[in-house]
């Protein structure tokens, strides 16, 4: 387990999501407008669209190129539609950092 | 805290008002108990005529099996009957002793076979065709008989008539009246049915009344009034229904022929107490056709749900599409004129069993019987239901004029092979549709999630449809969403906008808050967003993430995740300096490739987000707005000033177009341009709005033309004089399509759908006395606009990465990247 300080909570505008690197790996962190954090795979698993340019909403991601859904939570696809996404554990510190957590064999 | 709601009866009509109740979240509201006097799940009744046929196996009718019910947390009473309601104490009494206490109660009890008055009805080898259990029956003692009488000419008789000819009986079928299916069809349509029937194979007796059925115990023939008698080894009686009423009775509802309700669908005595289907009785009338019982599930759930709690029943307009013993049937409203001014459209071919005929009142049609030539039925299904004004040309509402599609979008879904591409976009089969039909997916827009077919240019949507009635039949439901302007919020467009303008909900965050219990549906936020500018216009409360990417950084996502680049030419005139920019920011910023569109301009493809605010500056030019719902780009022919044939100066008229509605949103993306001659070189006619200059300094303006998925041309709103007038005209129509159209609705079927006649009667004879508020209305948005290539976006927007010194230990810090190809090799 390795342990990521992606920076300020406000380099992610309200209500969307933002691509981070951790190392080797790409992250979409979203940031919803109810104040929640959730993090998953960079890319759409159909064409590899970029989910943090997704529009948020009901803890789903739209994909922004051919409108594929996910359970932002579970990284479910909507109606198994398509394969799932990978989701990663986030938090924000007292100061207001946001963590990301990655399991070591997520890496790569 | 949940109310319990119990429904008796587990036929078309109790199932699918719990269908339509769980669709509108219904679980949350109620516990939901049903009794069935059937032991089985929920099936489709219509369908028995094809069990006993043989096309279908009884399993394959089931809507709702048993599973279903435990799958949505419903107490299923199957094989009780409810024997009891105590009103006083709201409890339900079961045959088995179990008692159910309600705070709602709908009866959906159908109804039963009428019996009439014959002698011997009670002798072995007499059947009522009701139930699955009755056609077991039937079935098993058909096996080896030779010959059946039917009594009733009526639709299900017909279709018990079918089920045993295909089983190799001899049918005979014995009707009181003088033409068969009296109820639905005209003489003329009842006598050509009866010869397409023989043809078939079917014995038909017309005008017999049997009063007695023959036989030593076992039926072995009829006896009529005239004295005449009829062998036959087996008899079904099919003579009508009769609603079930007892239970109500005896609860002390007031019951007529079925139990009565009123608009709430409630009965007058209880107002707790509902009626659906086969056994309520609504202003006199009792309905036994399946749409209107679709029509009452709908309304009830809508109460009961508390989406709309007012929702009201006012009856039902019957078009029904049948098929009777395999000929196609379709028969709605009257059935014969009703005095000297209704007009009456006929056309008869005995010989190949096709019958129309059209009532036409007031310039609308109500009523109209197709029999055996499908192709007209959906057009006047369609003119029906909306009350729409029929064509001069009559014989345009029973024949295909324009000869129909070639290939699969004329054929039936029925006749296409199972691997037939539906979805041309994502490649989705008619195979693949079907098998999602029958896994539950039987509304259209579950069929279009669940396979994704129809979800891209959207053209093969009717098409989808259409085979979803193939596929489910009568079980077909239609989503509640449908109706609303945006799925996530349960309201129509004109509610919405008068919710929202009451409320002065300005955001769309706010939106959600406060009409959706604050569930924020992602693929409703641009919608909302488009609708929210459209009202509030300079004060509407922008939030970002309510945009699609393309909207946030004001370019056209590719599928490399790079972005196209369209700035705007005016009217497509550019100049050397412009061209100059263009060259340059494309070799800057390393544009994959470099492009002219077909709207006249110039596109840079490949750019990078984070290059996107500078390239905009180094051109120096304002937004082409290439990438979003919105007034995109007039394109022109060379007009006057060059051309030899021009007579109207397209190009300044296109320029003019082009610098008062840049950037204005609305419903759809709106692509326009202006023609100097007839001539039509910039394909003004096939365009959502188009002006072609005439001679005698005139220009046609054209509305809702279309030259993608679909083509059409254009209606002509008006002609005008004056270069001023059409930048009226087209500004008005613009501000009518922004404020009536639904989301994602194109000019082309916003015209079609409202008529090009109640267009111009608003928009050019202002009809409505709003003419002039429409011109204040688009004025205020042409004002309300900036070039959005000058605003000044959130901070990370377009951020490339953010590169701290590692953090030692196990803190590390991540960068904010731009994701980019991968194919590209970067």
């Amino acid at each position: 387990m390795s342990t990521w300080n992606l920076g300020s909570v406000e380099r992610i505008a309200l209500g969307e999501g933002r691509t981070f690197r951790a190392g080797d790996l790409e992250v979409a962190v979203f940031r919803t407008r109810a104040g929640q954090l959730f993090a998953t795979q960079a890319r759409c698993p159909h064409k590899q669209g970029p989910l943090a340019d997704g529009i948020v909403g009901a803890e789903r991601v739209v994909c922004p190129l051919h409108a594929y859904s996910f359970d932002l939570r579970t990284g479910c696809a909507t109606r198994e539609s398509c394969a799932n996404l990978r989701t990663y554990g986030v938090e924000v510190t007292g100061d207001g950092d946001v963590l990301l957590h990655v399991d070591n064999e997520q890496c790569g | 805290m949940k109310r319990k709601l119990v429904v008796i009866g587990n036929g078309m009509a109790g199932a699918r008002l719990v269908e339509e109740i769980l669709l509108r979240g219904g679980k949350e509201h109620f516990d939901i108990v049903m009794f069935g006097d059937e032991p089985y799940g929920n099936y489709n009744r219509i369908l028995l005529s094809n069990v006993l046929a043989g096309a279908h196996d009884p399993k394959d009718i089931f809507i709702n099996p048993l599973r279903w019910y435990e799958d949505n947390d419903i107490v299923l009473h199957a094989g009780v009957r409810a024997t009891s309601v105590d009103r006083e104490a709201r409890v339900v009494h079961g045959s088995n002793g179990v008692a159910e206490p309600y705070d709602d109660l709908v009866f959906a009890l159908g109804s039963a076979p009428f019996i009439p008055r014959i002698e011997g009805t009670k002798k072995e080898g007499v059947f009522v065709f009701r139930t699955l259990d009755d056609c077991d029956a039937i079935l098993k003692y058909a096996e080896g008989r030779k010959s059946a009488a039917i009594i009733g000419g009526g639709l299900l008789g017909l279709e018990a008539a079918r089920g045993l000819l295909l089983r190799g009986l001899e049918v005979h079928v014995v009707h009181l009246m003088t033409h068969l299916m009296e109820l639905q069809l005209d003489k003329m349509a009842g006598a050509i049915l009866r010869r397409t029937l023989i043809d078939m194979g079917l014995r038909i007796h017309l005008e017999k009344a049997t009063c007695e059925l023959t036989g030593n115990g076992k039926v072995t023939g009829l006896r009529f009034q005239d004295g005449g008698t009829l062998d036959c080894d087996m008899v079904v009686i099919s003579a009508g229904i009769r609603p079930n009423t007892d239970l109500a009775r005896a609860a002390g509802l007031t019951v007529a022929r079925g139990i009565v309700v009123g608009d709430d669908l409630a009965s007058p005595e209880d107002s707790r107490i509902f009626a659906i289907g086969e056994c309520a009785e609504h202003a006199g009338k009792t309905y036994g056709l399946v749409a209107p019982l679709w029509d009452q599930a709908r309304v009830l759930a809508e109460r009961l749900s508390q989406r709309r709690p007012d929702a009201t029943y006012h009856g039902s307009r019957v078009a029904t599409k049948l098929k009777v013993m395999g000929v196609d049937l379709a028969v709605m409203g009257d059935r014969e004129v009703a005095g000297p001014d209704d007009e009456e459209i006929t056309y008869a071919e005995s010989q190949r069993g096709v019958y129309k005929k059209v009532i036409v009142r007031d310039g609308r049609i109500v009523g109209a019987i197709v029999l055996g030539d499908p192709s007209c039925t959906p057009g006047l299904v369609q003119a029906f239901d909306r009350g729409a004004e029929v064509p001069d040309n009559r014989a345009e509402l029973l024949f295909q004029l324009d000869g129909g599609a070639p290939g699969k979008g004329g054929a039936r879904p029925e006749d296409l092979p199972d691997d037939t591409q539906i979805c041309d976009c994502n490649g989705v089969s008619k195979g693949q549709i079907v098998q999602a039909v029958h896994k539950g997916a039987r509304s259209l827009k579950l069929l279009c999630d669940a396979t994704r077919a129809g979800t891209g240019c959207g053209t093969c949507k009717k098409q989808v449809e259409a085979l979803l009635e193939y596929a489910a039949g009568d079980s077909k439901m239609e989503d509640p969403s449908v109706h609303y302007y945006v799925p996530g919020v349960p309201l129509r467009k004109s509610d919405l906008v008068e919710e929202i303008r009451a409320r002065g909900l300005k955001s769309v965050s706010s939106v959600f808050v406060a009409l959706a219990d604050g569930k924020e549906d992602p693929a409703s936020k641009p919608g909302l967003a488009s609708l929210l500018k459209t009202i509030w216009a300079k004060d509407y409360v922008d939030e970002r993430d309510a945009r699609f990417i393309n909207d946030r950084v004001h370019a056209n996502i590719q599928r490399d995740a790079t972005f196209s680049v369209i700035p705007r030419i005016y009217g497509g005139v550019t100049s050397p300096d412009q061209l100059r920019a263009i060259a340059n920011a494309a070799d800057k910023y390393d544009a994959k490739m470099v492009k002219i569109t077909g709207g006249q301009r110039i596109d840079l493809l490949g750019i990078k987000k984070e290059d996107l605010p500078h390239v905009w500056r180094d051109l120096g030019m304002p937004s082409g707005h290439a990438y979003t719902k919105a007034f995109r780009t007039c394109k022109t022919c060379v007009g006057t000033d060059f051309c030899r044939y021009g007579v109207g100066d397209s190009t300044e008229l296109g320029i003019l177009i082009e610098k008062r509605f840049q950037g204005i949103e609305s419903p759809h993306k709106m692509k326009l341009a202006t023609a100097g001659c007839p001539r039509n070189c910039s394909e003004a006619t096939t365009k959502d709005l188009g002006a072609v200059a005439l001679e005698g300094g005139l220009w046609e303006i054209y509305i809702g033309g279309a030259a993608g998925s679909r083509v059409r041309k254009g209606d002509v709103l008006c002609t005008v004089d004056s270069h001023e007038d059409v930048l009226h005209y087209m500004g008005r129509f613009m501000q009518y399509y922004r404020e009536n159209a639904k989301y994602l609705e194109r000019t082309y079927d916003f015209v079609e759908r409202v008529g090009i006649e109640k267009v111009r009667a608003v928009v050019v004879d202002d009809s409505e006395g709003i003419g002039a508020r429409l011109d204040a209305e688009i004025a205020a948005a042409v004002e309300a606009y900036v070039d959005p290539w000058q605003e000044t976006p959130h901070v990370t927007q377009f951020a490339d990465t953010l590169v701290p010194p590692p953090a030692s230990g196990r803190e590390l810090r991540g960068e904010l990247v731009q994701l980019r190809a991968r194919a590209s090799g970067e």
